[in-house]
């Protein structure tokens, strides 16, 4: 058997055993010089090549020796992924602190895996989460049943959830991997004033989704700073705040 | 287990096997066992190999029945990996239902996309509406898949002959396909990628140049796996001859694909009933006459080349396309079309702030039609459709049955891998024991399809 294999050109071999088959591949691979199917040119075997055919995976060996190793170091070595990648979800805030989730459930009805667990709550004008009149009260999502398919970021209408390229998602619990809203909520940027609080006076919902807020309002900052004068955000806010209406007058004039 | 002398049980086992003596091995204990069947004399000797043996290409049982190492009966038992997705489907919007099928072969998931999606397509009747851009983008991702699939099929096919070096080739090759996978849809498997009525998303930018540089890689790793095997005497006397079918028993069993195209028939759904433009490509149909597992192994190698070919003719299309500015991936009609715009930030991945202007800020129209396709869908209209498309492995045929809801009221797939192990039988009965791991790989069912 091994005596008929030899010397067949690789590409051209398979047919049956018992058949005379040397001359006849032979015979077909004359008539067509270059096998039409072969783009690059690699079965297009010299006397020499052909009679080796049969060790030809030495070579293939010993050139593997001498180029680098394409194994991945993980988890020493973290190559990252692609930019599109679906790691782990994120609700996602406003410039001024305020959540961007509006407890729609859009993206609960849509995951084909039932992953998501949303119950809204209402905004009350002492504590305001979104913009608008409902925000995401509880919001859960169970890694266990995720299939990290996108659809739920699809459906989102204010970009409050998205998928970031973070893929280390392991646990040793059930409860664990049930990742709550605190965990999933990004953290609040410098700059941020943590909900709730009153949306920017003079703005309506409509300009958050248009995403004309830039920042937190002095106004804000005050309501904050009288309800929750230890608020860690409030001086990075009031900061900020300021140079925003100080950028604003400049402009202004 | 191994300190008591394994007891012989009379089997109540599946059909066939009634009466014969029954022992569970579990390891190091052959000694023990052989001499106990050699005390009880038993004629038949039925083995059980998998559901979870290593060679069985999955979670696959083959129950063999053998006269020393001669098989004389061998039968395929499936249903180790049955996880109910057709069933599922039938409770989840027709957009949803892309999540589910990708999963059946998981080994080409964007082939079930492909052909459940030209399917609702066919019941929505808007075939030729579906933009040119998401059909070029489909055939780019399904032959990169056909290259992956068959890179496993050769790989694994050689690992399971103690060929290690077969595997990590085909697999670090495959990793260029994998990649380019994972920049388009953000997934290395299970995409969700192909909706029905185009695609998710627009390729990602560079897609075309990575594609591009990819290709002489896999080439190279497709000539370094010709070279060890084709005409390795090994692997000659290892597949040759072994697994024969001939074009008469594979067309009666109803196998297609890889193994019927070994048996010399030229038969390919892209060339005998064309979709997504496939006449359009120049390409050739890949057959050999061995019909044996070697001639199923070089079709797979030439017909790799042959998806590499197709690819380069997109790449040049869709380049030829970016040069004229954007194109619509996803159909005009809003009451079908998948209304998310994703775009990247530093946020991670979300609907792009201007799709969120649109729908939550200027237009009541959009919104609506946004709440409605995202909670309930769309309708498609009561009737019953059949998409064929050429699948790695063979025929994959998408039978879908709507009530005119918003829910399939029934999607059926006809998976290549079930009706291919069908042949399973007529391929193993006479040979050996070791050949039924050659016939199985030159088979290459995958059980998440063949189970679905
Ligand atoms: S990624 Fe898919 S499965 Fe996961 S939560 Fe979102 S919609 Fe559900
Ligand atoms: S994350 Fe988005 S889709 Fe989900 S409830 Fe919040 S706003 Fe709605």
């Amino acid at each position: 058997m091994a005596d008929q294999g030899k010397g067949r050109s690789p590409a051209r071999t398979g047919t049956g055993k018992n058949v005379p088959a040397k001359t006849k591949t032979k015979a077909k691979a004359k008539a067509k010089a270059k096998p039409d199917f072969d783009v690059d040119g690699d079965s297009d075997k010299n006397a020499v090549q052909e009679f080796l055919a049969p060790v030809a995976g030495f070579g293939v060996t010993m050139s593997t020796l001498f180029r680098p190793v394409v194994t991945e170091q993980y988890p020493f070595e973290k190559k990252g992924t692609y930019p599109r990648y679906h790691g782990r979800h994120q609700l996602n805030r406003y410039a001024d602190g305020l959540e961007k989730c509006i407890g729609c459930e859009l993206c609960a009805w849509v995951c084909p895996a039932d992953a998501i667990y949303v119950e809204s709550g209402n905004n009350t004008p002492g504590a305001q989460y979104s913009p608008g009149e409902r925000y995401g009260k509880v919001y859960q999502i169970n890694y266990l049943r995720c299939i990290f398919c996108a659809l739920c970021i699809e459906a989102c209408p204010t970009r409050a959830l998205t998928m970031t390229n973070d893929f280390e998602l392991a646990g040793t619990s059930r409860a664990e991997m049930i990742f709550e809203k605190e965990t999933l909520l990004a953290p609040l940027r410098s700059g941020m004033l943590a909900a709730p609080h009153p949306m920017i006076e003079g703005t309506d919902d409509d300009d958050y989704y248009r995403n004309e807020v830039t920042g937190p309002s002095l106004d804000q900052v005050d309501w904050v700073r009288e309800r929750r004068p230890d608020d860690e955000t409030l001086e990075a806010a009031a900061a900020a705040a300021q140079r925003a209406a100080q950028a604003t007058v400049g402009g202004a004039e | 287990m191994s300190s008591t002398t394994p007891s012989a049980t009379r089997g109540a086992g599946p059909a066939g096997t009634e009466g014969v003596h029954e022992f569970t091995a579990t390891g190091g204990d052959w000694d023990q066992i052989s001499a106990e069947a050699e005390r009880l004399g038993d004629e038949r000797i039925v083995v059980n190999m998998g559901p979870q043996h290593p060679s069985t290409h999955g979670v696959l049982r083959v129950v063999l029945e053998i006269e020393g190492e001669t098989v004389t009966e061998a039968r395929a038992g499936i249903g180790f990996l049955h996880t109910g997705i057709e069933k599922n489907m039938e409770f989840r919007t027709w957009t949803q239902g892309v999540t589910f099928c990708t999963r059946m072969d998981y080994v080409a998931p964007l082939f079930q996309e492909a052909g459940y999606c030209l399917a609702v397509e066919k019941l929505l009747d808007i075939t030729d509406d579906v933009p040119e851009r998401a059909t070029l983008i489909r055939v780019l991702m399904m032959e990169l898949n056909r290259v992956a699939s068959h890179m496993v099929a050769i790989g694994s096919g050689g690992n399971e002959l103690g060929a290690t070096t077969m595997m990590t080739i085909a697999f670090r090759d495959r990793e260029e396909i994998m990649r380019i996978f994972e920049a388009v849809t953000g997934l290395r498997m299970n995409h969700a990628y192909i909706r029905p009525g185009g695609v998710a998303q627009d390729l990602a930018p560079g897609t075309t140049q990575m594609v591009r540089d990819a290709i002489p890689k896999i080439r190279n790793g497709i000539a370094e796996l010709e070279k060890i095997t084709l005409a390795n005497p090994i692997f000659i006397g290892r597949q040759q001859g072994v697994g024969y079918l001939p074009l008469a028993g594979a067309i009666a069993l109803g196998a297609a694909g890889p193994i019927l195209r070994a048996a010399g028939l030229p038969f390919d759904l892209r060339r005998t009933q064309p979709y997504c433009g496939y006449e359009t490509y120049d390409f050739e149909i890949v057959t050999e006459t061995g019909a044996d597992a070697y001639a199923r192994m070089v079709v797979r190698f030439r017909e790799m080349r042959e998806s590499l070919k197709i690819v380069q003719q997109v790449l040049d299309r869709l380049e030829a396309q970016d040069r004229q500015g954007k194109h619509p991936v996803m159909v005009a009609d809003k009451k079908i079309a998948w209304p998310a715009q994703l775009a990247v930030g530093t946020d991670g991945q979300g609907n792009s702030l201007e799709h969120i202007k649109e729908i939550m800020g200027t237009s009541m129209e959009a919104l609506i039609h946004h709440f409605k396709l995202v909670t309930e869908g769309f309708r498609v209209p009561a009737g019953q459709v059949y998409q064929q498309i050429e699948h790695p492995k063979g025929i994959l045929g998408v039978h879908l049955v709507s009530d005119g809801g918003t829910r399939p009221y029934r999607a059926h797939f006809r998976d290549p891998s079930f009706n291919n192990l069908q042949t399973l039988g007529i391929m193993c009965e006479g040979g050996t024991i070791a050949d039924v791991v050659v016939a199985l790989a030159s088979i290459d069912p995958v059980l998440g399809g063949v189970d679905r």
